[in-house]
């Protein structure tokens, strides 16, 4: 099993978070993963992207080519168009149609997803919307995780167990939130396609 | 033991306490933060009592590693590739000095500069030096390497660099820990006159340097990061530098490559492996991170050997960094992009956080600009390097740490005023004390506006060392008492920053305005080592 994603957002939405749960499931399952970050100045309210790729077999490069991405995972909605050069032509991408919108120019919301229509693959949500009614809006990166959970390869209960890991400390409550964050994500995806 | 995910920034850092250092020192700037940051949270470090606190610039770390060393023990210090300028003076001379103790200097190359204002390639400057040089092509040999660095340092009693780039500092995989080495313990050099750079030993050590240089060399040929594959189709050899050769990798996933490839990931270049590779193919095809280094090098200015293929000719782009389409395309292969980017998308350039303290001075300061002309505002390196964006449109000139008041005072002796500098609180710990003192000197018409914040912002909010000291550095360094005005950046008090800055901005000499409030990402972090 190889899968290549790219994770995309405005600097500090959590795409590292999504990152990270990913990556301890698949860890956990023996495999290879390579996960390339944006550090410094793009963090301040820039675009930035995350390329994550996991595989049974020993992986060469950081980042991943174009053309070759199996996923691309969103938080925002302008921001999952960015990677397109990046999507391969089966890939599937999965976003969020919430605008994070920080700069004068930003297009008009339907304009952006009337694009994010015309990709042949592809899952949209109002996550911020599902994160709210779960009572966090915080959550919102994890549910889109969970929309993305049938496309990533790796069972649903080990993303669960991933979450538990990381958010243990933090106390049950968090924990739960993140869970039911997961899950209602995950169930959207399902009704959806 | 079971694999640990971590950033190649980390893996270093694990590498370095593994293999027994004593101290790190560093100054953070991106990528190699990261590194200091992680040795600094270590329960290792701490049980080990290992030093790791921040030091005020990169000069300072350089130096006090070395001293380290000198003291017998091991000492990492790491910086982006711009702070080795700063270190430039102690860089080149521990390298006539040579070390005791192992001595690894980590430098984190930016090519592309995601976070920097050039592109520098450090390994040109390991180069300059005389000193041996390992790039790692991923996390797990940045790993490895590092023991090896330490252990060659020793050996051939001479600092090492350990060249990385964004790409590998900021990326994650799975890494595998050796057993960690002891600390070693003070031992002083039987030889100690070596440290003492009289122009009469200078001669000597430098004439000893020149002599480690085929030791080195055999060094290199002996080394299990440089690897000759042997391949059928001769047309074409290709010499791969540190990560490249993942780039190169990555487009033979399917099919082993038919030509013969050379790896090459520590320098001096492994002589024998190069007279093998250009002797026997047609071409040679040389894919670096970062500057042409060796490519340059091995073409030669005349180029009258076998023909050599990279950023030079145009066989892959002459600036940025590389990826595996861009080395795909210099194989030839096809290219693999997907749909083009939508028109209607938009670029997202940084900008200050909501409620940050540098939108109200940068707003007040615009205010009290605005009929003084523009050109006038000198800023720094540092977050409020982005009131040169919209809305702002602050800022005439950003150069290097410090530089802000020192191009004021320029500025200002040219008759161009006002002369205002803008400079954050750590750069100005950092850097900008000394041209301060240049200022007070001459009594030069300036005014100094130290944005504090109380952190380092930018590089992700470490330990400022002027916090807690910083108007009493500036009265020590001779800047009188009233016109050190301290204000509280907040949209309320926009009134009274202005008139502090009109006020100051009239005074015919050195003013320091201190505009302090907390970077709001660090509110309730502790801001000191206790």
């Amino acid at each position: 099993m190889k899968k290549d994603i790219i994770l995309a957002g405005v600097g500090g939405q959590g795409i590292l978070s999504i990152a990270t749960i990913i990556g301890a499931a698949a860890v956990e399952l023996g495999m290879h993963l390579k996960q390339a970050e944006v550090h410094g100045m793009s963090q301040r309210g820039g675009d930035v992207q995350s390329h994550l790729r996991i595989s049974d077999n020993p992986i060469a490069s950081d980042l991943i080519p174009q053309g070759k991405a199996d996923l691309v995972i969103s938080i925002e909605p302008m921001e999952a168009l960015r990677y397109l050069p990046w999507l391969s032509n089966d890939g599937w991408v999965i976003t969020n149609t919430e605008p994070f919108i920080n700069v004068p120019n930003y297009p008009e919301k339907e304009t952006v997803l009337a694009e994010v229509k015309k990709i042949k693959q592809h899952v949209m949500l109002d996550a911020e919307k599902i994160a709210k009614d779960l009572g966090n809006i915080k959550v919102a990166n994890v549910v889109i995780l969970g929309a993305a959970s049938p496309y990533l390869g790796i069972a649903f209960d080990k993303l669960e167990t991933a979450i538990r890991e990381m958010f243990g400390r933090k106390g049950d409550d968090v924990v739960n939130l993140n869970l039911e964050a997961l899950r209602a994500g995950a169930k959207i995806a399902k009704e959806l396609n | 033991m079971k694999k640990a995910l971590l950033l190649g920034d980390e893996a270093i850092a694990q590498a370095a306490l593994d293999a027994g250092i004593s101290g790190v020192y560093a100054y953070p700037g991106t990528p190699s933060t990261e590194i200091a940051t992680y040795i600094q949270n270590s329960q290792q470090a701490k049980d080990g009592k290992v030093h790791s606190i921040w030091s005020a610039n990169e000069k300072t770390a350089m130096e006090t590693a070395i001293g380290m060393s000198y003291a017998g023990k091991r000492a990492l210090c790491c910086m982006k590739h711009v702070g080795l300028n700063v270190a430039m003076d102690p860089f080149v001379n521990s390298a006539i000095t040579g070390a005791n103790g192992g001595l690894v200097y980590l430098i984190a190359d930016d090519p592309s500069m995601h976070s920097s204002q050039d592109e520098q390639d450090s390994r040109a400057l390991a180069k300059f030096a005389f000193i041996p040089c390992f790039e790692p092509s991923n996390q797990q040999e940045a790993y490895d390497m590092m023991f090896d660095a330490f252990d060659l340092s020793e050996k051939m009693q001479i600092p090492v660099m350990m060249r990385i780039t964004t790409r590998l500092a900021h990326s994650r995989a799975g890494v595998t820990r050796c057993e960690p080495r002891k600390q070693n313990d003070v031992k002083l050099h039987p030889n100690p006159k070596q440290f003492i750079l009289l122009p009469a030993i200078a001669r000597k050590q430098y004439n000893e340097l020149l002599e480690k240089q085929p030791a080195l060399e055999t060094a290199s040929e002996n080394s299990k990061y440089n690897v000759y594959t042997d391949g059928s189709d001769r047309s074409l050899g290709i010499i791969a530098c540190g990560l490249a050769y993942n780039y190169l990798m990555e487009n033979y996933q399917d099919e082993p490559c038919k030509h013969p490839i050379l790896k090459v990931s520590q320098y001096p270049l492994p002589r024998k492996a190069i007279e093998k590779i250009t002797k026997e193919c047609k071409e040679i095809l040389v894919i670096e991170d970062g500057y042409p280094v060796y490519e340059e090098f091995l073409k030669g200015y005349l180029n009258q050997g076998p023909a050599v293929k990279g950023r030079l000719d145009g066989t892959l782009p002459r600036v940025g960094e590389l990826n595996p389409n861009i080395v795909a395309k210099a194989l030839g292969m096809p290219a693999t992009r997907g749909e083009d980017v939508p028109a209607l998308v938009v670029s997202r350039p940084p900008s200050l956080c909501k409620g940050c303290p540098h939108i109200d001075t940068y707003k007040a300061l615009n205010e009290v600009m605005e009929e003084r002309g523009k050109g006038k505002v000198f800023a720094d390196i540092g977050c409020y390097t982005l009131g040169a964006l919209p809305p702002y449109n602050a800022i005439y000139a950003c150069v290097d740490m410090g530089a802000s008041i020192t191009m004021a005072k320029g500025a200002s002796d040219a008759g161009s005023l006002p002369a205002v500098a803008v400079i954050g609180d750590s750069t100005f710990t950092h850097s900008g004390m000394t041209g301060l003192l240049d200022c007070v000197i001459e009594k030069t018409n300036v005014t100094i506006i130290i944005v504090d914040n109380s952190t380092t912002g930018m590089t992700g909010g470490q330990i400022s060392h002027a916090y807690g000291r910083l108007e009493h550095i500036c009265e020590g360094l001779g800047v009188e008492k009233e016109h050190i005005r301290i204000v509280t950046p907040l949209p309320k008090n926009h009134a009274e920053i202005v008139n502090i800055l009109k006020e100051e901005i009239a005074y015919q000499g050195v003013s320091v305005v201190i505009p302090r409030r907390e970077c709001i990402q660090t509110i309730g972090r502790s801001k000191t080592y206790n």
